[in-house]
């Protein structure tokens, strides 16, 4: 299966210079740009784990890339996001989300159903990867 | 009769028994300077022949506040000083020799506190049938923070929709089930399953889908959260389904939306025709619930629509962000709905900015602060395709939920493919516009270019490029350069 969570899930995966130009956009609002990672894409797992703190103070896309590319190494093969964040009164929120790493392979989710009174059904989405213990779900590699 | 011209009979003192113009009763205040906690409206009158504007516009104060036909010694028992409104200000339309618009404030006390329907009933109560005007037309209201603060707004609002939805930087996307009716529960839920894998991220009954001999609510439920689970164990990606809950009573809507809380859906959906009361219980409703709330603007073009007569949308708008729904729909500009660009640009930053206006080339008429209530995600539905979506972009941009229903299940690879079309149109396009590209003007190439590796959308492109609805609107500002307050 193919992840679809984040802005740009649709295109090719994007290039390091289509990355650099997402993250150009983003500093020139005054956003501020934050790498995660994690090997749970379950998606309702909100909290991935943090690339040190968001990069307040950044204003050069180069330096964002440079700390991506340490982010990719220390964690090869699992999903990356960048995430930019407005903090702007009224907003406070998210503005832009993307993956920019994914594993080789995306198992996909179980979908489980247990069923009640009245044909009702309750659901269940289990990534297949997190039936393994974190840092080894996904084949190294990428 | 109350409605006269020319001056008064001088000799006639105020409390005399019997009828006296309007603006001899305090309704015309020329030199009124409206207070912050005023809530202020903008009419478009159209008096009857023979009826001076100023006259009208004092009856049109006197009738939605405290006057009525003749002159009644008990308004001396009252402060009737602060409960009349005043008409402070009427100014000739242009272009349209029979029509002014009449600036009109409103003490605060004349209001319940929190409810539209007490608001409704003053403001739009008798006057719309007064025989002395031919026409007459709300065109928008500034609703001071002291009123606003006594709303709920929205259940949740756009930033915590995003939060929920953990989707971000891009319109969100839907589709109405077509044909909306006739298909049975498990043929419908097909039709959600296929668009939600394909891409988007709502799907969504329609106005009229309620409770059907050919498919039953419940049965309509059970299926839709089938295919909104596959769909988003299939993508990982959470999705949604808007359970149109609108029913003959209170009681049935709360059982509907009860019973789609319960199989896990993010959202219900209601339409405008069950009345604002039941709107605003369901506001409530939706924030003690922690699911979204959809509004379908059901019957709305009844009086929204001409230009001379009814309630402007802008201010249905203002009320449905007080009420308290999440989204609300607001026009396309491009689709097959009524929308001039200018006036849904105005009802588009009515919903969604913090404060707004006055801009008169937009149809705002007054500044409008929202004092952080949060902001109402506008939806764009109706006739609208992806060979569109950069002047979607462009006129209603970020915040809004495209809905291609049409657009998606008429797609000639099918649903998913529609569906696929219309989320790649999207992404292609934003990624463009944050590339710093005038996505506007190569709009299509970029497009053309998304098409090259994406084939559904280049059979989309292909289907519906020539697909436009160019009609003159009948709704549209009248530009006047006038002094903002």
């Amino acid at each position: 299966m193919h992840l679809t969570q984040g802005t740009f899930s649709y295109l090719p995966a994007l290039s390091d210079d289509q990355i650099r130009a997402q993250v150009s956009y983003a500093l020139e609002r005054g956003w501020s740009v934050a790498i995660e990672y994690t090997d749970d894409p379950h998606p309702r797992n909100v909290y991935w784990n943090m690339w040190e703190t968001p990069l307040f103070d950044v204003k050069d896309a180069a330096a964002v890339m440079l700390e991506l590319a340490r982010c990719r190494k220390a964690n090869p093969g699992v999903y990356v996001r960048l995430s930019a964040y407005d903090r702007s009164k009224g907003r406070q929120t998210t503005a832009l989300s993307f993956l920019v790493n994914r594993p080789a392979d995306e198992p996909g989710f179980a979908l489980e159903r247990t069923e009640f009174a009245d044909r009702r059904l309750k659901y269940t989405l289990r990534p297949y990867a997190t039936v393994r213990p974190s840092g080894q779900r996904y084949p190294h590699g990428d | 009769m109350a409605i006269r011209n020319g001056a008064s009979d001088q000799a006639r003192s105020r409390w005399a028994s019997g009828v006296i113009p309007y603006r001899e009763m305090g309704y015309w205040q020329p030199d009124y300077e409206p207070k912050a906690s005023d809530i202020l409206c903008a009419f478009r009158v159209t008096p009857q022949p023979g009826v001076e504007p100023e006259e009208a516009a004092a009856a049109v104060a006197g009738e939605s506040s405290t006057a009525t036909w003749t002159v009644v010694w008990t308004d001396r028992l009252t402060s009737y000083e602060d409960y009349q409104a005043k008409a402070y200000r009427v100014e000739a339309v242009p272009g349209a020799p029979d029509q002014y618009i009449a600036y009109i404030a409103y003490d605060l006390d004349l209001f319940e506190e929190g409810s539209i329907a007490n608001l409704a009933s003053s403001i739009i109560g008798n006057v719309f049938g007064f025989k002395a005007l031919r026409a007459l037309r709300l065109e928008d209201m500034r609703i001071p923070p002291h009123y606003v603060k006594t709303f709920q707004g929205p259940a949740h609002g756009i930033v915590a929709e995003r939060e929920l939805l953990n989707k971000y930087g891009r319109p969100l996307l839907g589709a109405t089930v077509k044909p909306k009716l006739g298909l049975s529960a498990r043929n419908y839920g097909r039709v959600v399953y296929e668009a939600l894998r394909g891409g988007l991220d709502f799907v969504k009954d329609d106005e009229n889908t309620n409770s059907q001999p050919f498919m039953r609510w419940r049965d309509r439920f059970l299926f839709c959260m089938e295919a909104v689970n596959k769909a988003i164990a299939e993508t990982g990606e959470l999705k949604g389904h808007y359970m149109n809950v609108t029913a003959a009573s209170m009681e049935e809507i709360y059982e509907r939306a009860e019973f789609a809380k319960e199989l896990g859906s993010v959202i219900v959906m209601i339409d405008l025709t069950i009345g604002f009361s039941a709107m605003q219980s369901m506001a409530r409703w939706a924030r003690k619930n922690g699911v979204l709330l959809h509004l379908h603007r059901a019957g709305h073009s009844t009086y929204t629509r001409q230009k001379n007569h009814g309630v402007s949308f802008r201010v249905l708008a203002k009320w449905c962000r007080l009420i308290g729904v999440d989204h609300l729909h607001a026009g396309t500009v491009v689709g097959k709905l009524e929308g001039d660009p200018r006036n849904v640009s105005g009802y588009y930053d009515t919903l969604r900015l913090n404060r707004v206006g006055p801009d008169l080339g937009r149809g705002l008429y007054f500044e409008q602060d929202w004092a952080s209530m949060p902001g109402v995600m506008p939806v764009a539905s109706g006739g609208i395709h992806a060979a569109q979506t950069h002047l979607l972009l462009h006129y209603l941009g970020e915040d809004t939920v495209l809905q291609f229903g049409g657009g998606t299940i008429g797609h000639c690879m099918g649903i998913a493919a529609g569906a696929t079309a219309n989320r790649v149109a999207v992404e292609a396009l934003i990624q463009a516009r944050n590339e710093g590209r005038d996505f506007l003007c190569e709009g299509p190439e970029i497009l053309k270019q998304a098409a090259r590796w994406c084939r559904p959308l280049r059979e989309a492109l292909e289907l519906w490029r020539d697909v436009t609805f160019d009609y003159a609107s009948t709704d549209t500002p009248d530009v006047t350069v006038t002094a903002s307050f």
